[in-house]
């Protein structure tokens, strides 16, 4: 039929029987988010925004509006996310003996991979960047980042990814073969639908925009320091920030290699993980956990430096053990990278290689250790104020340290023998991950958010969100952990044994203890916006902080310091404050910044349309969108006027806005 | 930063020039980092290869394929194309725009000989049947010494773009910048075919 392979060439395998019309859950999901999406550019045409949004920020190359981008990025995936396991909790509680629940396996089984898949990739790591971004720079005294550029197209290739993974719910499927995308289910004859190329698609962009925001980030902090500030009198936050960036260069690369790899196997037929022709599945393994385990760290090393900043100030003293607290910060960087096979002590490499990587993965325990008891001496007789940030640390140290010790029991090589694949070990890595990294985030979005709007966040909205948050994970992980222990296994949408039934319940209320504080943290910033002038902070300086990034005003403009700073200290600021530092309030010079583009945004925009054309196979489109990528990014290069600057009056007229403004609040 | 004495009661540098933020340097220490995640692709794609060198599932092995002469000519043409690209960084620095672009070309027609001999020795081994979807080992072979010779490719795209850019505005200071970008990129390619040349072809036909 040459009508057939015309819509074939056209389309690729795109049908319609590929938008998911005989699925009520997703054609509703997708009426919904149709709706919303429909509703918003509605507003934003009606009041005239696009102009303003493209000029602002989506062409910005202002680290700080870059990192304001990443949180909300972070935050929409996190709904996404959260629905994911919402679903997953209610299947869980519901499909035992004759009652099959509502999500079939195909189903069930592509909502976990998109669960862990986001939230790792698209929750935890714009969040993280997110918050490196703003505020590392600032705690340096720059000006912006090494490669202002670079930091936009980091950005939006971010949000390509998420978008592709977003476009996965509706048109075809997502993967099933779990958050990394495990072969042999994700090869070719297991998985012929789109499921896994739309994994690979979306993680091979975003994973570039990982990667280049941590070269840039490794160069900001090494060349861009201010004056004075030598390495070890770096903020802790801006050494656990280069370390987790110097991981992230040294495992991305692997990951990209390794996807690419599963890549040419789906498309071009070759033998790496295959079950025949002496393709070696494990192979895939080892190279996706030696990524894997070090992102753990990618990830929760910042939110160290986080808790040691907020500890730090809340308790109005200097962290205790500054130094060991770096040297443990850089042995985790190193050990991180030597333990993967932890991940698969199953595979069978033997009692010698197992022995070595359970006893590196035990050893990280000490650094870690270390840094809970640095943290704790630090609030020894301090005078401890429990402001929203400073009750996260505290939840924090209680429930990671369940995490850390249940990692180190199943650091055991035969312990895991027994407690491989179990809902044990998924109520491991949710306790760290939870306890670690998301309450960590949370306290610094409430430390840094008047940092970044000039108006602090809602407290008694913010105390719901905490409890929610607090009291849901213990609610919803203990009972997993307990089944876990008996032996059942992850990964199942229905059980037989209905004893079990009753972990499953308490574990769904506990999942929706944990929905009560998401909402009430998007109630919190509403209330926020909407009493903003009641929390406003005209100082600058609301915590009565100790490093630079409180030195400048809240928000702070454009170039962040109309002069260089100077560090004598590792608390930087606390010693200005203490020696009476005067903030000059003239002689202003013109202040060189690089120049807003656009090339982000389209570039990001052509790797969606290529991705989105491979993994549908419309080869025409593939190769209109790569030679675009090319053209385009050539063409940038073309432009040699990317600065400019901002003339001297006008600095000197914001400068003095600030100056009446700190003359009104002392 | 050039650091001036800072004495201990300076908390602002208000006389300094506002130029100063963007130190030297930051342009090649960031490409001297992607460089080392480049190196990371390869070293991922080298123990692919590691692994699955005896996979051969029936096929030919390194001794039924590899034509050792061939790829010694092909190492030479590509060592010898690292020394012309410094050839046009010494015409750089003594601020002959004409010697860089003449070097420039010279390192790019190496470089197409290079990618043509290679995928002269691809087209071989096709035609013999040893394709990548044969073995696990020809798809380990033909990735990592594809992607190398795709380096290669974008490197002479590179030097083109290059050759526009000098003809523009001549040895511009940004242009000068990228040309050693270009050249820490060029003879990184050196190191990485050094690695292929030893680990897959010598030792491949050495076993």
């Amino acid at each position: 039929m040459p009508d057939h392979s015309l819509a074939r060439t056209i389309f690729g395998r795109l049908t319609i029987e590929s938008f998911p019309i005989h699925e009520p859950i997703l054609l509703v999901t997708f009426i919904v988010v149709a709706l919303l999406g429909l509703g918003i550019v509605g507003a934003v045409t009606k009041y005239r925004l696009w102009g303003w949004l493209w000029r602002e920020w989506f062409t910005t190359v202002d680290h700080k509006k870059i990192g304001i981008m990443y949180m909300i990025l972070g935050i929409i995936m996190l709904l996404r996310g959260f629905s994911d396991a919402l679903m997953m909790r209610a299947q869980q509680a519901i499909a035992f003996g004759s009652n099959g629940g509502y999500l079939p396996p195909h189903h069930y089984d592509q909502i976990f991979t998109a669960h862990g898949t986001i939230m790792i990739f698209f929750v935890a790591i714009p969040l993280i960047v997110g918050l490196v971004n703003y505020v590392m720079p600032l705690q340096i005294g720059a000006r912006d980042v090494a490669f202002p550029f670079l930091n936009n197209l980091s950005f939006w290739l971010t949000v390509a990814g998420a978008l592709l993974v977003m476009i996965s719910l509706f048109v075809g499927e997502f993967s099933r073969a779990g958050w990394l995308n495990y072969v042999p289910v994700a090869n070719l004859q297991n998985s012929p639908d789109t499921g896994p190329d739309y994994y690979l698609w979306a993680l091979q962009i975003a994973g570039v925009g990982t990667t280049l925001s941590a070269i840039n980030m490794v160069t900001t902090i090494l060349k861009m320091r201010a004056p004075g500030m030598s390495m070890m009198k770096m903020p802790v936050f801006c050494w656990t920030a280069l370390c987790s960036n110097v991981l992230a260069i040294a495992i991305f690369p692997v990951l990209t290699g390794a996807f690419a790899l599963l890549m040419l196997d789906r498309y071009a037929g070759t033998n790496f993980f295959t079950n025949d022709l002496g393709g070696n599945p494990m192979m895939y393994w080892n190279l996706v956990w030696i990524w894997g385990h070090p992102e753990v760290y990618v990830l929760v090393l910042p939110v160290f430096g986080i808790y040691s900043e907020i500890t730090s100030t809340f308790t109005g003293k200097r962290l205790f053990g500054y130094s060991s607290m770096v040297y443990a910060t850089v042995v985790i960087t190193i050990l991180s990278y030597l333990v993967w096979l932890h991940h698969f002590f199953t595979m069978g490499s033997g009692a010698s290689v197992n022995s070595f990587f359970g006893i590196a993965t035990m050893v990280i325990s000490i650094p870690t250790g270390a840094k809970i008891f640095n943290w704790l001496f630090t609030m020894y007789r301090g005078r401890i104020r429990f402001e929203l940030p400073m009750m996260w640390v505290v939840a924090f140290m209680l429930t990671f340290v369940v995490g850390g010790m249940t990692g180190v029991l199943l650091a055991v090589p035969p312990a895991d023998f027994v407690l491989h694949n179990s809902l044990f070990l998924v109520a491991h890595f949710h306790n760290v991950i939870i306890g670690g990294v998301v309450f960590g985030l949370f306290a610094g979005m409430d430390y840094w958010f008047p940092k970044a709007f000039g108006f602090r966040l809602d407290r008694f909205w913010g105390k719901v969100t905490f409890w929610g948050w607090v009291i849901g994970y213990w609610v919803a992980w203990t009972p997993i952990y307990i089944v876990g222990l008996m032996g059942t296994t992850r990964r199942v949408n229905h059980f037989d044994d209905p004893s079990l039934q009753i972990w499953f319940v308490i574990a769904a209320i506990g999942a929706v203890i944990i929905l009560i504080g998401i909402l009430a943290f998007v109630i919190q910033i509403a209330v926020s916006i909407k009493n903003r002038d009641k929390l406003r902070d005209t100082t600058g300086d609301p915590w009565d902080g100790r490093t630079l990034e409180w030195a400048t005003s809240s928000p702070p403009p454009a170039y962040n310091f109309a002069f260089q700073p100077v560090a004598h200290d590792l608390d930087a600021w606390f010693d200005m404050k203490e020696r009476g530092a005067q903030r000059p309030v003239s002689g202003f010079q013109p202040i060189h910044m690089p120049r807003n583009t656009g090339a982000g945004v389209i570039l990001a925009a052509l790797a969606t349309a290529l991705g989105f054309a491979m993994v549908w196979y419309i080869w025409w489109l593939a190769a209109v969108s790569f030679v675009g990528l090319i053209v385009v990014a050539i063409g940038h290069t073309f432009n040699y006027k990317r600065d400019y600057h901002i003339p001297a009056d006008e600095v000197a007229k914001t400068e003095g806005e600030r100056t009446k403004l700190l003359a009104t609040g002392a | 930063m050039s650091t001036t004495t800072l004495d201990q009661s300076t908390f602002y540098l208000v006389d300094e020039e506002a130029e100063a933020h963007h130190p030297e340097g930051g342009t090649l220490l960031g490409f001297w980092i992607y460089l080392m995640s480049d190196a990371l692709i390869f070293a991922t794609l080298f123990a692919t290869y590691g692994v699955l060198a005896t996979a051969y599932a029936g096929g030919p092995t390194q001794r039924d394929l590899f034509e050792l002469p061939l790829v010694a000519l092909n190492t030479a043409i590509l060592l010898v194309s690292s020394i012309t690209y410094g050839f046009a960084m010494m015409a750089m620095q003594d601020g002959k725009l004409g010697g860089t672009r003449l070097w420039l070309v010279v390192t790019a027609l190496l470089g197409m000989a290079f990618v043509g001999v290679e995928l002269y020795e691809f087209g071989t081994l096709i035609a013999e049947g040893a394709t990548p979807q044969t073995s696990a080992f020809l798809s380990a072979f033909f990735t990592l010494v594809a992607t190398h010779g795709l380096h290669v490719t974008v490197g002479i795209i590179w030097i083109g773009v290059m050759l526009v850019q000098l003809g523009q505005r001549g040895l511009h200071p940004e242009n000068q910048q990228r040309l050693m970008c270009l050249s820490m990129f060029w003879h990184f390619l050196d190191v990485v075919w050094i690695g292929v040349f030893t680990f897959v072809y010598l030792l491949g036909v050495v076993q």
